[in-house]
This record gives C-alpha cells, sequence and structure tokens, in this order.
C-alpha cells in the first residue's frame, strides 16, 4: 500500500472506531462520568470536608487527578478490548485481516480509538469536577503527555487482552480483578507516605501508582515518587506492548486459525 | 496468466486432522472456477488459507504470481471474497460496511462512496443503504457480502457458497451478476452445493474430497465422461396396462410416472419412438437429478 492508502486505511480504522465508542455513548462515556460523580459528592465533598488537608492541599483537589486517571485507564483498555473482542467473536474482522491494511495499522487504528475515548472522558471529568472546586494546572505539558501515554498505554494493553480473550470473560478479568485494584491502591485516594513502610514498597512496585503521581504533578506541582521514573515506565511499556502484539498480529495469534 | 496457482497445500489441524491434503491446482485469469467437494471436504480451510484467515502446515499459494507468504499486501489487493458465514458487523449501516471496507484497501471517502452506490444499486440494495446490517434478510445479507468482496474491483473474487439460503429468484439475479461481471474480466473461484449452480456458471471445476482432489477438469470434459443419464417422464395416462422394454430401464415411479436410463450409445430419440408408436402421451421430460450431481456423488461417496 502507498503512504496515502495505508493513512486512508489508519483514518478508516480510528474513524470507525471513534464513532462506535460516540454512537453508543450511553454505554461508553456516561457511566464513567456518573461514577466519578459520585466519588466526587461522597469522597471529595462528604468525606473530603473532614479530611482537611492532604499534603497541604483540599482533599478534593488531590483526588481530582486520580480519579481522572482511573477513569482514562478504565476505559482506553475497554474500548479495545470490547471492540476487538467483538470483532473476533461475530467475526467482522475478517474484514480486516483479509484486506492489504498492515498489522501497525490496525493496532494504531484501535489504540487511536481507546486513546480518544479515555481523552473524551478524562475531559468529561474534568469539566464536571469545577463544579465541585477550581482546578489548577502546574505543568500542562507534563499532564497533557501522562494522559496521552497512560492512555496509548492501556489502549495496547487491552489490545493484547482481546487477543488472547476467547469469551466475553476473559476481557472483563484483568479490568476487574488487576486494573481496578491496582487503580485503586495507586495513590489515587492517599499519598503513600500515609502508609507503613513495607506498603510504601509494595505500592512502589504498582506502575499505576507512577502514571497516577506523574498526572498529579501536573496538576498540583507535587508527586510521591519520581515523575521521570513514571515517564520511563510509561514509555518502556508501551514500547513492550506495541511490540508484543505486532508480533502476535503477525503471527496471526487469536485471529487466526 | 494464472489468477491463483496452489501448490502443495496441506492443513494440519491438531496433530494429525488434515483439513487439506497436498493439493496442487491453478485458475487461469478470467475463469469462472468451481470448488466443489462435500461438507468438512476442505473448502472453506482451502479459502480461508488462500484469503490469509487460515494459516498453512505446508505449501505455497500465489495470487497473479504473488506468493502470500513473501507479498500479502499485494497479494490481497487482488482478492475479494465473500465467505460462508455472515461476517459483518451487525450493528452497522449497509452503506458503512461498504465504505469502511473500501478504507480498509486505501480507497479515498469520495471514490468509495461513488463506488458503494454503484454497487448497492446493481445488487438491489440501495435502499436499504440506511438500515443497520441485522436488519435484513438472509439474502439481501448475502448481496451485501458480494457487494463488500467487491467494492475495491478485485481481480479475482472467491465466493463460499454464495447463494446459500437465498431464494430461487435472488438466486437467479445473483447469477446473472456473477456472469456477466465474469465476462467483464473478473476471474471468479465459486464453492456451493448447488450443482446446477456451478454447471450453469462455470468452466472450470475442481471436486475436492476429504481433503484431496478427486477431479480437476472443465465442465465440458466431465459431463462427457457421463456413462448414462436418468430422465423422468410424467404421462398423460396412467401405465398400468403399458409393457415397458428393458432396453432403457424403464421403471414406473407411480401411475403417470415413469423413469429411464440412456447410456451414452443410446439415442434417446429412440425412447421417443417407442413411446409414440406405443401411444404413450408424454406431458413432460427432465433430469432425474442434475448431470453433475451424478459425478460428483459417484466421486465423493469413494472412499
Amino acid at each position: 500500500m502507498t503512504i496515502v492508502q495505508t493513512s486512508t486505511a489508519l483514518y478508516t480504522i480510528a474513524s470507525k472506531e471513534i464513532g462506535r465508542f460516540l454512537r453508543i455513548w450511553t454505554q461508553t462515556l456516561l457511566p464513567s462520568v456518573i461514577t466519578m460523580v459520585m466519588y466526587l459528592i461522597i469522597f471529595g465533598t462528604f468525606i473530603g470536608n473532614r479530611i482537611h488537608v492532604v499534603e497541604h492541599i483540599d482533599y478534593i483537589q488531590f483526588i481530582i487527578p486520580g480519579l481522572i486517571m482511573m477513569s482514562v485507564i478504565t476505559n482506553a483498555y475497554t474500548n479495545v478490548v470490547s471492540s476487538f473482542y467483538l470483532g473476533k467473536f461475530t467475526r467482522h474482522i475478517e474484514e480486516l485481516l483479509v484486506s492489504p491494511t498492515p498489522n501497525y495499522v490496525i493496532l494504531i487504528g484501535y489504540t487511536i480509538g481507546g486513546v480518544l475515548r479515555g481523552l473524551v472522558v478524562g475531559i468529561l471529568i474534568s469539566i464536571i469536577s469545577l463544579l465541585f472546586t477550581k482546578i489548577s494546572l502546574y505543568n500542562i505539558p507534563l499532564t497533557i503527555l501522562f494522559i496521552l501515554l497512560t492512555s496509548i498505554l492501556f489502549s495496547l494493553a487491552g489490545f493484547l487482552n482481546s487477543l488472547f480473550a476467547k469469551s466475553f470473560d476473559d476481557i472483563s478479568l484483568i479490568p476487574t480483578f488487576i486494573l481496578t485494584p491496582l487503580s485503586y491502591l495507586g495513590g489515587v485516594f492517599y499519598s503513600i507516605d500515609l502508609l507503613p513502610k513495607f506498603w510504601q514498597v509494595v505500592s512502589r512496585c504498582n506502575p499505576i501508582l507512577y502514571m497516577v503521581n506523574g498526572f498529579r504533578y501536573g496538576f498540583l506541582g507535587t508527586s510521591d515518587v519520581s515523575v521521570m521514573a513514571g515517564l520511563y515506565i510509561l514509555i518502556s511499556c508501551i514500547a513492550i506492548l506495541f511490540i508484543t502484539n505486532l508480533i502476535l498480529l503477525r503471527r496471526g495469534f487469536g485471529i487466526k486459525t | 496468466m494464472k489468477a491463483l496457482e496452489v501448490e502443495k497445500l496441506t492443513k494440519i489441524y491438531g496433530d494429525h486432522l488434515k483439513a487439506v491434503d497436498d493439493v496442487s491446482f491453478s485458475v487461469d485469469s478470467g475463469d469462472f472456477f468451481a470448488l466443489l467437494g462435500p461438507n468438512g471436504a476442505g473448502k472453506s480451510t482451502m479459502i480461508g488459507i488462500i484469503t490469509h484467515l487460515i494459516v498453512k502446515t505446508a505449501g505455497t499459494v500465489s495470487i497473479f504470481g504473488h506468493d502470500i507468504d513473501e507479498n500479502p499486501g499485494l497479494a490481497k489487493q487482488y482478492i475479494g471474497v465473500a465467505p460462508q458465514e455472515f461476517n459483518f458487523n451487525i450493528f452497522e449501516k449497509v452503506f458503512n460496511v461498504l465504505i469502511y471496507q473500501a478504507g480498509y484497501y486505501g480507497i479515498a471517502r469520495t471514490a468509495a462512496k461513488q463506488k458503494a452506490e454503484k454497487l448497492l444499486r446493481q445488487l438491489d440494495l440501495w435502499d436499504k443503504r440506511n438500515v443497520i446490517v441485522k436488519e435484513l434478510s438472509g439474502g439481501m445479507k448475502r448481496k451485501l457480502m458480494i457487494a463488500r468482496a467487491l467494492i475495491h474491483n478485485p481481480k479475482l473474487l472467491i465466493l463460499d457458497e454464495p447463494t446459500s439460503g437465498v431464494d430461487v429468484e435472488t438466486r437467479r439475479e445473483m447469477w446473472v451478476f456473477l456472469s456477466e461481471l465474469n465476462k467483464s474480466g473478473t476471474t471468479i473461484i465459486l464453492t456451493t452445493h448447488y450443482l446446477e449452480e456451478a454447471e450453469t456458471l462455470c468452466q472450470k471445476i475442481v471436486i475436492i474430497n476429504q481433503g484431496k482432489i478427486v477431479e480437476n477438469t472443465t465442465l465440458k470434459n466431465l459431463l462427457a465422461k457421463l456413462k448414462k443419464e436418468i430422465f423422468l417422464i410424467d404421462l398423460k395416462h396412467p401405465v398400468d396396462t403399458i409393457e415397458l422394454p428393458n432396453q432403457f430401464k424403464f421403471t414406473k415411479l407411480d401411475d403417470r410416472t415413469i423413469s429411464f436410463e440412456v447410456s451414452k450409445d443410446q439415442n434417446l430419440a429412440s425412447v421417443f419412438e417407442y413411446l409414440n408408436k406405443n401411444n404413450i402421451h408424454i406431458l413432460s421430460l427432465r433430469n432425474k437429478s442434475n448431470r453433475l450431481e451424478e459425478f460428483f456423488i459417484e466421486l465423493t461417496s469413494k472412499k
């Protein structure tokens, strides 16, 4: 395929994916927004008013970056895993597989869909957060970089999950049993400085901690862990997942007989 | 120019289930080619390999001279495929199915829309362009599969049971459409269980059974091999009182229906002569089964 044809194929996949999650916005965008509003009301307003300061910052302001990041992670991941697996299940993924679209274009196309859904949800939650408190941005480029890299990473992770998935159960296992616990334990609601030493060490093994804190640093200028370490982790994981997905696609793993 | 060349193709599922067993054949450019065989013979597996949906165990496949392993992108450009099972996104609109498929082949949106409109009009689906796929009838879905396979003007069209489950009228419409398409230069490979369809449309035939080719010839040659044909006659009057000669192996099926066999060295006219002489009035005459069917059963029932 020429560069123009490849770009057309990429545009087609990405626009189809974006169109899909926008068309079913009540299933894709609304639930996350409602959940986060609940978090903001309960943890931000009701309980947060009693926890006056975390690291010299209002509690609600402290949790907002984490809540946004948690939604971005879930939505980016879910978008790709559900869309690609549905394609496998109904076999319409064959439309793509018989075409000359290169594997990397398929991967990037689906990733764009996941990233865009993550970002749309992130933006919606940010706007809604303004109803509860004022948001200041300490470092805008870093904030954008972290949210972008995180959504890319989890879109790629969702793609990998969909390649392995053989049933609908398989696409909900990782979000339920791995992503959600790691997100909750990733410093969304607390600073790890509040934890005993042992649990601080354990928490530092959780990659989501670095993403949440990197993003929070962009908002508030404060982080429990090294921001650069977060960036390194993100970029390394993206590279590993991208290459792994490409190798599996090339082998036809999970998509060819 | 060969549109398709398959050399020593083998597919083994698991440890020892040989779905395709050392198969070699070729399809010339411009052919209307039938790939026939009973259920489980390996036809769909072979099509899956050619279209990159199934990983082969051994052998080579080339599309218009391009090896599918060495140059998959180019080989895929030449192929359009309508698989046996519906594989649409059933929640997508008919028009979008075609537009997206065109996009995967790198066709710009404007050109894709024009081509999609042309195909939908040709296949009588234009009125359904904004309907979501799951609301289409079986026949319409089959037509949409063909339209989708043709959206990028492939030189080789592969149809895996394209008229399965469609009504007679739609089937005939599709035959006319496919015949014209073939006359315009598109090479077509067809698998079907309707042997009448293969006999009507195809010039060349490969019959496979248990993963192996059992016949590879032209339709003309195949039919020339027919040793006998069985005909049915509907009679105006009951035949209870009629003495039937052994010469044509006449058999009474019921009061007004008889069957008889005509071998290659016998003359059908002599049958009519005999019946006429005995004052037996014929209402209609027909083949007991499709001519190809005789061969098919003979070849595929051999173990």
